[in-house]
């Protein structure tokens, strides 16, 4: 039977729980086994899984207990992607059914987040019916939940009942001051309180809540937003702070502010982080934690692969009239997931193996040599192959190529400018944003390119490159980085250095 | 002494659970927005026959049963938990929450900043 205690078309909810989202290989590759096992088929915590492995969030929590700056809870729109922003707010059962549809039409998915559009842990009731009832019918789909985390010491035994192996808690902050520039009010034991006072106490929860997590063996994820001249330089204590306390990884993400968003930022016309300056502070934090950087900050009812939301074709209308085999889904789900773990085994290996073969002790004069200076490449992938045609790329992944081999460092959006050959009038201005996008990077890798957009960026100083189609992102970008290093580019800096 | 909800509410649920006199009535699923009131489902999907829906797209407080929380907790919880500014009106049609005092946004400058976004 069909409960919907919300119209689909009504609830405005916007939200404020930033979504899940992960790290490096190389950083998956310094946790323990233990967590590496929890965490490996989990796209959103780990960086090699999210090509792989597609998560959802069920948009079962509208209400919240606090306020952030960069929410707005009267925003919906279809068209946006970002944390807080949703279409439809279901019911647990609602949920239930949408996720056993999705788990049987995408057997990739592997893991069901709730995280808003409010938070969580302000509608228990709803969060927790939706995780008892999935453990129940799905008990092969891990289950985690993203707070804000004002209620979490409260709740923390609750979560540990229902099996949630993964916590993120949004910390924007430690220190009330910087807090009061960032959460106008909470509310809490029955009153709402503004400014410092609120946020010492949000603040204080957070941190119980995490350590009481720690405690009992739950991971747990700090997803902090990068607000510059707010938070930026904050940000480096915070990292540390929560790295002593257990957290296991530190995800750095930037603000998302416009005006049309309605948010205290956006309108008051407080800017976003620049791409290097992003980098530029996970960089600094990275001493001290591990640092996640393919978060691509998605919806509170986000289905598929991140960076690529399947919403639309999993809509109440149509999941009602949609009939499953569970048991059926569940069969190929399961062998699914052993290809792609001993596909991303095989990987791992095979990264670690050249450290065993390749040391040798080299002459002298050829240790001295200068290594050649780091480049930072983007790529059009897909499946953690360099496999997309540069017009089709809505995105692309960045990678930082040194001798120490080659390191995802984040991503950039971009806008498909090659729709079609209808669309191709207005296509000028949008490659235009897409090289704007692009800057810092020397490289584009992509399968195939166009003859205009290619004299563009090399216009713009960014060699495009498309001799590396459907190969492994990190080879192909090495491979880039060699010919570059042989050709003796890289000693000194870039020559078109728009550079970050 | 009554507090009212207007349609400026967004159905965020914060509100109904605080509310010590169970006043407050949530919207209607959709397809069941025509016609009389019916029992209402409750936020786990169970039927929860005690209160009707309101009958409209948005949160209704119930003013025979609505006491502005006096005798229970200082503020309104209502009014304490909801993020929307003007959503909660009291018996004067004075706004609860006024424009400002949640979000920050001074208004002059949101009016700007609409001005703006129309203008482009």
């Amino acid at each position: 039977m069909d409960l919907p205690v919300i119209a689909p078309e009504a609830p405005k909810a916007g939200g404020c729980s930033a979504g899940s989202c992960g790290s490096t290989a190389s950083q998956v590759d310094g946790m323990s086994d233990e967590i590496r096992a929890r965490v490996q088929d989990h796209p959103c915590y780990s960086e090699d899984a999210h090509h792989y492995f597609a998560r959802m969030h069920v948009a079962v929590a509208p209400a919240c207990n606090i306020q952030c700056h960069y929410c707005n809870r009267k925003y919906d729109c279809a068209n946006e992607s970002r944390p807080g922003v949703v279409s439809e707010v279901l019911t647990p059962a609602q949920a239930v059914k949408k996720t056993l549809v999705v788990a049987a039409t995408i057997p990739q998915m592997t893991v069901l987040g709730i995280a808003g559009p409010g938070d969580p842990l302000a509608n228990p009731e709803r969060t927790f019916e939706t995780f008892r009832q999935l453990a129940e019918k799905a008990p092969d789909i891990k289950l985690c939940v993203s707070t804000n985390g004002l209620a979490l010491p409260a709740h923390v035994e609750e979560l540990a009942k229902h099996n949630i192996d993964h916590v993120t808690i949004t910390i924007n902050c430690v220190d009330p001051d910087v807090g009061a520039k960032i959460y106008p009010w909470i509310f809490w034991k029955n009153k709402r309180i503004h400014g410092r006072e609120g946020a010492a106490i949000l603040i204080e929860q957070q941190q119980k809540g995490l350590e009481m997590l720690v405690a009992r063996g739950i991971l747990v994820k700090v997803n902090s937003v990068l607000i510059p001249g707010v938070n930026d330089q904050h940000l480096k204590e915070v990292s540390k702070i929560v790295k002593a306390k257990g957290a296991f990884l530190h995800n750095v993400m930037p603000l998302i502010a416009e005006a049309e968003h309605g948010t205290f930022y956006g309108v008051m016309g407080q800017r976003s982080p620049k791409p290097a300056e992003l980098k530029e502070l996970q960089d600094a934090c990275a001493g001290d934690m591990n640092m996640m950087r393919h978060c691509r900050q998605c919806r509170a009812d986000a289905v598929g692969l991140l960076g690529e939301d399947r919403g639309d074709e999993f809509t109440l209308d149509k999941i009602e009239a949609m009939e499953i085999d569970y048991a059926a889904a569940m069969q190929v789900r399961a062998e699914l997931r052993a290809q792609v773990t001993a596909e991303l085994e095989a990987k791992r290996q095979k990264a670690h193996a050249p450290a065993t073969q390749v040391i040798q002790f080299m002459p002298r004069a050829e240790a001295a040599k200068p290594a050649g200076r780091p480049v930072l490449m983007a790529v059009a992938a897909k499946g953690g192959l360099v496999a997309v045609h540069f017009g089709h790329a809505r995105e692309f992944l960045v990678y930082e190529a040194s001798a120490a081999g080659a390191k995802f460092v984040g991503h950039r959006k971009a806008e498909q400018y090659c729709a079609g050959d209808e669309t191709c009038g207005d296509g000028e201005s949008v490659l235009d944003k897409t090289i704007r996008a692009l800057e810092g990077c020397e490289v584009v890798l992509c399968s195939k390119i166009g003859f205009e957009p290619w004299g563009n960026l090399e216009t713009a100083g960014i060699q495009p490159n498309g001799e590396h189609a459907m190969e492994p992102i990190e080879e192909a970008v090495m491979a880039v980085w060699n010919e570059m290093l042989a050709a003796g580019k890289l000693d000194a800096k870039p020559a078109a250095a728009k550079c970050a | 002494m009554a507090l009212e909800i207007i349609e400026s509410c967004v159905n965020c649920w914060a509100c109904a659970p605080l509310c010590p006199n169970q006043a407050i009535i949530p919207p209607a699923p959709r397809e069941k927005r025509a016609g009389p009131p019916q029992a209402f489902l409750g936020p786990l999907g169970g039927e929860r026959s005690d209160a009707a829906f309101s009958g409209g797209s948005h949160f209704l407080i119930d003013a025979d049963k609505c006491t502005e929380c006096v005798g229970d907790h200082a503020d309104a919880q209502c009014v304490a938990i909801c993020p929307i500014e003007g959503a909660i009106l009291d018996e004067l049609g004075v706004e609860m929450n006024p424009p400002g005092s949640l979000t920050g946004i001074p208004p002059e400058r949101w009016a700007a900043a609409q001005a703006e976004i129309a203008a482009r």
